[in-house]
C-alpha cells in the first residue's frame, strides 16, 4: 500500500479545529438526545406498567413504533416530512425560524428512538423487581404515580443500570447518523477533512480512537455511579 | 366499620366471589378462613379497593369504596394492610419503610415521621433494627416491620392476608403476639389466617369461605364447637389436626 501517511496535517488549522468542533457536536447531540431519551423513556416505561388500560396502550404504541423504524428513516421523517405535515405557519417556522433546526431534529429524532428502547428496559426492570410491591404501596395510601416515583422506578432503574449504560453508548455512536441531515459532528468532520486533504484515513483513525475513548469514559463513569448509588451498593447491602 | 354487601367478582370466566355479605364492627376482630382458592385474599383486597368488584357495595366507616367519586388513596390511608409476603421496600431501611407514606401521604416532616416510626418499631419489638434493610431481617422481623408500616398511617382498621403463612414455624408466634396486642388495644381487624389458635384466643367471629361464598359467619365459640356446615367441619378437622 503506498498511501502517504501524514498525521501532521491534522494538527494544522483549520483541520484541528474541525475535529474539536466535531467532537463538541458529538457530545452535544449525545447528551441532548440522552436527556430526551431518559425523560421520555422513563415516562413511557412507567405508563406501560400503570394500572390503566388506555395509558398502557398509548405507551405501547409509542414504544413499538419508535423502536421498530430505523433511526435513519426517523431522522429523515422528522427533518423532511414532519414540517410538511404541520399547519403551514408552524411548518414554516420550523424550517425558517427554529434556531439550529438540524440539531433540534437530531436530538428529538435520536432521543425518541432511544427513548422507546429505554422505556422497554424500564418496563422490564419494574416488572422484574418492583411491580409486586404496587398493591402494598397503594395500600398505604400512596397514589399510583407516587408509588412509581418513590419505589418502583428507583428499584427498576437499579435493576437495569447495565442495559441503560449500553443504551447510552449506542446513542453516542448513533449521533453520527445525524450527519445525514447536515450536523457537522465528529464523523462528518472527518469526511470533511478527507475531502479537503485526501488524508481521510488519519482523520477517521483519530475519530475512531475518540469514539473508543468516549465509550470507555462513559462505561467508567457509569461504573462509579453504579457503585456509589446503584445496584452494586444494594447488592452489597444484601450480601 | 367494614360493611360488605353482596360482593360479586370474576376473573375472566372464573367467578371468584359469589355474593359475599359480611360486616366487621368497630373494635371487632374477625378471622376469615377456608380452603385454598376459596376467595379469601380476593375478599380482603376488595375492602380497600385493591381489587375492583363487579357487583355489590362496600363501605368503610361509612365511606363507599365502590363509589367512583371516592378518593381511594385517601380511604386506603385509613386502612392498614399486611400481606403474606411482607412486601417491604427492599432498598430502604426498616425506618424508611415505615416513614415513607407518613411523609408522602400524611405530609409529615421527615423528623416527625421518623420519630413516629421509631415508636412503632419499638412497639413491634424492633428498636434495634431501625437501620436494617429487609434482607438483613428474618421473616418474622420483616412481617413486624410491615405491621409497623401499616400502623404508621394511624389506621381505623387493619386487614391481614395470611400474615404468618410464609414464616418458619418458630417465627409465627412473634407475629401473632404483635397482632394479639393490637387486638387488645381495640383495633378493628379482619384477618385471613389458618392459625386457629389465634382465632380461638383473639377473634370475636369467624367467617368460613368456600367456592367464593361465605358459608359460615358465627361467633368463634359456636364455630369451633359446632360448625353448621359439613364443609366447615371437614376443614376444621384438617387444620386442627396439624
Ligand atoms: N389476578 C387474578 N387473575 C385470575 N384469577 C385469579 C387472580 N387472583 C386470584 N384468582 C383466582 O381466584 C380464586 C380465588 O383466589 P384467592 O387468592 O382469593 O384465594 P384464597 O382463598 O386467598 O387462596 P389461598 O389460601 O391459596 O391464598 C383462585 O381460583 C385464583 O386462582
Ligand atoms: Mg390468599
Amino acid at each position: 500500500m503506498n498511501y502517504n501517511w501524514d498525521w501532521g496535517v491534522l494538527l494544522q488549522q483549520p483541520y484541528w479545529g474541525w475535529l474539536w468542533s466535531g467532537l463538541g457536536w458529538t457530545l452535544l447531540i449525545s447528551l441532548g438526545s440522552w436527556v430526551i431519551a431518559l425523560s421520555v423513556g422513563i415516562s413511557a416505561g412507567i405508563a406501560r406498567c400503570m394500572p390503566n388500560r388506555a395509558i398502557q396502550i398509548v405507551a405501547s404504541v409509542y414504544i413499538e413504533v419508535f423502536r421498530n423504524i430505523p433511526p435513519l428513516v426517523q431522522l429523515f421523517l422528522w427533518y423532511f416530512v414532519f414540517p410538511e405535515l404541520l399547519p403551514d405557519a408552524l411548518g414554516l417556522w420550523i424550517k425558517r425560524d427554529l434556531p439550529n433546526p438540524e440539531y433540534v431534529t437530531a436530538i428529538v429524532g435520536l432521543g425518541l428512538f432511544a427513548g422507546a428502547r429505554v422505556a422497554e428496559q424500564i418496563r422490564a426492570g419494574i416488572a422484574a423487581v418492583g411491580i409486586h410491591l404496587l398493591p402494598a404501596a397503594l395500600a398505604t395510601g400512596l397514589r399510583p404515580l407516587q408509588a412509581f416515583r418513590l419505589i418502583l422506578l428507583p428499584l427498576g432503574l437499579r435493576a437495569v443500570f447495565g442495559p441503560l449504560t449500553s443504551e447510552f453508548l449506542i446513542t453516542v455512536k448513533m449521533s453520527s447518523i445525524s450527519l445525514t441531515i447536515g450536523m457537522l459532528e465528529l464523523t462528518a468532520q472527518s469526511r470533511h477533512i478527507e475531502n479537503y486533504t485526501f488524508h481521510g484515513l488519519e482523520a477517521f483513525a483519530v475519530a475512531t480512537v475518540v469514539y473508543l475513548l468516549l465509550g470507555l469514559s462513559v462505561t467508567g463513569l457509569m461504573r462509579v455511579i453504579d457503585r456509589r448509588f446503584g445496584a452494586a451498593k444494594y447488592r452489597r447491602a444484601s450480601s | 366499620m367494614i360493611v360488605l354487601n353482596d360482593i360479586h367478582k370474576s376473573y375472566g370466566r372464573t367467578q371468584v366471589l359469589r355474593g359475599c355479605t359480611a360486616a366487621v364492627k368497630l373494635g371487632e376482630v374477625v378471622v376469615v378462613c377456608g380452603p385454598s382458592g376459596s376467595g379469601k385474599s380476593t375478599l380482603i383486597k376488595c375492602v380497600n379497593g385493591l381489587v375492583p368488584i363487579d357487583r355489590g357495595s362496600i363501605t368503610v366507616d361509612g365511606v363507599s369504596v365502590t363509589d367512583k367519586h371516592t378518593d381511594l388513596p385517601a380511604l386506603r390511608a385509613q386502612i392498614g394492610m399486611v400481606f403474606q409476603n411482607f412486601e417491604l421496600y427492599p432498598h430502604m431501611t426498616a425506618l424508611q419503610n415505615v416513614s415513607l407514606a407518613q411523609i408522602h401521604v400524611l405530609k409529615r416532616s421527615r423528623a416527625e415521621a421518623d420519630a413516629r416510626s421509631e415508636q412503632l418499631l419499638a412497639r413491634v419489638g424492633l428498636s434495634s433494627k431501625l437501620s436494617s434493610r429487609p434482607d438483613q431481617l428474618s421473616g418474622g422481623q420483616q412481617q413486624r416491620v410491615s405491621i409497623a408500616r401499616a400502623l404508621s398511617m394511624d389506621p381505623k382498621a387493619m386487614l391481614f392476608d395470611e400474615p404468618t403463612s410464609a414464616l418458619d414455624p418458630e417465627m409465627v408466634n412473634e407475629v401473632l403476639e404483635v397482632m394479639q396486642a393490637l387486638a387488645l388495644d381495640g383495633m378493628t381487624m379482619m384477618v385471613v389466617t389458618h392459625e386457629m389458635g389465634f382465632a380461638q384466643r383473639v377473634a370475636e367471629r369467624v367467617l368460613f369461605m368456600d367456592g367464593g361464598e361465605i358459608l359460615e359467619d358465627s361467633p368463634k365459640s359456636q364455630f369451633f364447637a359446632n360448625p353448621s356446615t359439613e364443609r366447615a367441619r371437614q376443614f376444621l378437622t384438617k387444620v386442627l389436626s396439624h
